[in-house]
């Protein structure tokens, strides 16, 4: 703003050495970038797609089988099992996180303005998802877990968390809700950072309540940023894994046999990647689905503040 | 002068490049640079094979061994990225359960195939273990290294203190009706949180302390070797119709389905633990339930002998840890489960002739007396079968004769060897985990087995 004299405006430079555009620099800036995506994103999916149509154990050239993997995936049951664990899992593990998150940020905002305080929300994220599950599984433990230890010493009956069908699934939910809370609400703390406090002082003046100031005020200009947390959230909730690798392997019978888990199962110990791909193509084709009705449902690219 | 932008391009064009060299570069597991990579999982026994190593590096200066060792999950699931991504083990430990699917996949080398091991005996081993590890093309995919049956460890206080003379475990009997005088002991060296007996008017089976029988969870994964393959078996039932390379599961015959039942009923009795109590997926095993004091004894194998004879309790004293044989059943007969490990040079090997040279020495009579001495499993050579039992005799003052005797007696049954091993576990885990828990009944596993029944029918 100080500077009232521009170094020399581009348009001199321009001039001088003729006509030319930026294109070519620009896409040899974004080069690397599109190389990585190609590589790592496009071709595997790409890849996928064509796996999910053969017969294929990795070791041996994949042989063309046309739908025959989509037809058994229709017909086995423990991939519909698996789909059903997976929803309730997202359902328990988002609904949980993002109120808790919500609440998290608006107090990290509303109440304290000390960065500490607002670094020690974010540290289970630090932890790594393997080392989380490991955690927990000897605090949850049903003999030895300081967990029941605590409940039997309160004269209560032991919850066997990651060992009953009915108590796991909500169990691990619990454990990612913990792990991944305060990264989420840290996007959401942005996103409150974003409302302008006058919005506030004018709420103040006509004399609203802290809970009716959030419910009128930052719930709805909130929202822009809270479907896209919720977009990223669901996606990386569907794709549930290490969790459950470390902790239930799927376990008890299949009651945590979630679609990645299962997936991971049929390629890896079972080399049935072709079939594996074939449920990867679903997951795909799911969570695409529900990013576009999420995304239209919750008007994401449009803000109310504008 | 090199402008701004021309900088910029040599960098990308340099990067490209970096990247394309390092894409062709890779890494290679198995090198030929006169070191043989050789894996195996089990710690305990890693130091008796590095003797082994040491005494084959001697006698061919040429050739070095390098033993890498990772526990039982791991290993399996970086072996099969070894051989996806050409980083696997010129040798490796290789598993009843496991070989079939390598063959399947062509990552084992025929050991027939190669000089060094061409001459392997099959009359040199203890009797069935070397003709376990040929393929159904008749192809030799593994060199015996050893062999492994099924006996009960106790805790010896626990014996004493319920009046119980060692000497009555060596004749115990069981039926699936009553449990016989097998179920009679569980039950006696089952004791509840108010240090009720099990079989004392008052006892509370929901509240117990002291289980009399250790339990390993279902056993759906590994056809119960560890858990009722031993009732199983002596009940005169038979996992498959032919072993190896059965085609058809016997899951939907009574033998199976009222052993079962009666097995885990000893849950619901308090006699064993439950499915929640031992931690599901994350089941501690046998050694450390008795180590606990949660159950008094259990049935284990024979690659444990070490791990139990170590056992301490809270206070750092070692437990006094006792074996008798697997009960004897409605055939009149015990049974155990014979099972052994062998190792497999694999496809991926650049010096196949070399690794041929060290399976031929782990197989052979000088390594298989060293692990023999090393006490930690019996190997697949009678006489270092000997050497085993002496140390075991010697430095641990332990019987091992109710692993022994089954070989002698001829009644052991071997592992059942098939084709879809995996696809097997995976279908078998989680129904025998739902019969287990008590969520279904002993009947569902009449499903299961036109399941399996089935998955040949699609093989064929």
């Amino acid at each position: 703003m100080a500077t009232t004299i521009p170094a020399r405006p581009a348009r001199f430079r321009r001039a001088r050495n003729g006509p030319h555009d930026d294109t070519r620099l620009a896409l040899l800036f974004i080069l690397p970038a599109t190389i990585g995506f190609l590589v790592f994103l496009i071709w595997p999916t790409l890849r996928g797609i064509y796996l999910s149509f053969t017969k294929f154990n990795l070791l041996t050239p994949p042989e063309f089988n046309g739908l025959d993997n989509y037809v058994r995936m229709v017909q086995d049951p423990v991939f519909w099992n698996a789909m059903k664990v997976t929803l309730y899992y997202v359902v328990l593990n988002i609904g949980f996180q993002t109120v808790l998150a919500l609440v998290i940020a608006v107090m990290m905002q509303r109440l304290t303005q000390r960065t500490w305080l607002r670094g020690i929300v974010l540290t289970p994220f630090l932890v790594s998802n393997v080392v989380a599950a490991m955690v927990f599984l000897w605090i949850l433990d049903y003999q030895l877990g300081i967990a029941n230890n605590i409940i039997a010493g309160l004269g209560l009956e032991r919850i066997p968390f990651l060992s009953s069908e009915a108590w796991v699934i909500p169990t691990i939910a619990f454990i990612n809700v913990w792990r991944h809370v305060g990264y989420t609400a840290l996007l959401i703390f942005a996103g409150l950072q974003m409302i302008p406090e006058t919005v506030y002082e004018a709420g103040r003046i006509d004399g609203a309540s802290e809970v009716r100031m959030f419910r009128s005020i930052t719930v709805p200009l909130l929202r822009p940023i809270l479907s896209l947390v919720l977009i990223i959230t669901v996606v990386g909730s569907f794709q549930v894994f290490d969790t459950v690798a470390i902790a239930t392997r799927g376990g008890p019978v299949d009651s945590s046999r979630v679609l990645q888990y299962y997936i991971y199962e049929v390629a890896f110990s079972r080399f049935q990647f072709g079939y594996a791909s074939a449920m990867s193509v679903a997951l795909l084709v799911v969570l695409v689905i529900i990013t576009f009705v999420q995304y239209r449902l919750s008007r994401a690219e449009s803000s109310d503040l504008a | 002068m090199i402008t701004f932008r021309q900088r910029i391009r040599t960098a990308a064009v340099a990067l490209v490049t970096v990247t394309a060299l390092a894409a062709c570069g890779g890494t290679s597991g198995g090198s030929a640079n006169g070191t043989i990579e050789y894996w195996l999982w089990d710690s305990a026994q890693q130091p008796g094979y590095q003797k082994c190593a040491d005494a084959f590096e001697k006698q061919n200066p040429d050739l070095k061994i390098h033993i890498s060792q990772y526990g039982w999950d791991a290993y399996w699931s970086k072996l099969t990225a070894g051989f996806i991504a050409d980083t696997a083990p010129d040798v490796f430990t290789d598993h009843l359960s496991k070989f079939a699917q390598y063959v399947d996949l062509k990552v084992l080398r025929p050991l027939d195939d190669l000089a060094p091991t061409s001459d392997i005996k099959d009359g040199d081993y203890q009797e069935g273990l070397a003709e376990l590890w040929k393929g159904q093309d008749g192809k030799r995919y593994g060199a015996p290294k050893d062999w492994d049956t099924i006996a009960m460890f106790y805790d010896a206080a626990a014996l004493k203190a319920a009046g119980v003379d060692p000497a009555d475990l060596q004749s115990l009997t069981w039926n699936a009706q009553d449990g016989g005088t097998f179920e009679k002991l569980v039950a006696h060296l089952t004791i509840d949180t108010k240090g009720v007996r099990g079989d004392e008017p008052g006892f509370d089976r929901t509240s117990v302390k002291t289980h009399g029988l250790a339990s390993e969870g279902s056993g759906g994964g590994g056809w119960g070797q560890t858990q009722w393959s031993a009732f199983t078996g002596s009940a005169g039932w038979q996992a498959t119709d032919k072993n190896p390379w059965g085609t058809q599961f016997n899951l939907d015959q009574p033998e199976l389905q009222d052993t079962l039942s009666w097995y885990f009923g000893l849950v619901q009795k308090g006699y064993m633990a439950s499915y929640e109590e031992i931690g599901g997926a994350n089941a501690i095993g046998t050694d450390k339930q008795i180590q606990s004091g949660t159950a008094a004894m259990g049935l284990s194998g024979s690659w444990m002998i070490s791990t139990f004879t170590k056992l301490t309790d809270a206070a750092g004293k070692k437990l006094e840890i006792g074996l008798a044989p697997t009960p004897i059943g409605p055939s009149g007969k015990r049974a155990s489960m014979f099972n052994g490990l062998a190792d497999s040079v694999t496809t991926l090997s650049k010096q196949p002739e070399s690794a041929a040279k060290w399976v031929k020495f782990l197989s052979g009579a000088e390594c298989q007396n060293i692990v023999g001495q090393s006490g930690v499993v019996f190997p697949a050579r009678p006489a270092g079968t000997d050497l085993a039992i002496a140390y075991n005799k010697n430095e641990r003052k332990l019987d091992v004769t109710p692993f022994t005797q089954q070989v002698k007696d001829k009644t052991t049954f071997l592992f059942p060897v098939t084709t879809n091993a995996a696809d097997i576990a995976a279908l078998m885990a989680p129904r025998f985990d739902a019969v287990y828990i008590g969520s279904e009944p002993v009947g569902s596993l009449t499903k299961l087995n036109s399941q399996l029944n089935d998955l040949f029918k699609v093989a064929q």
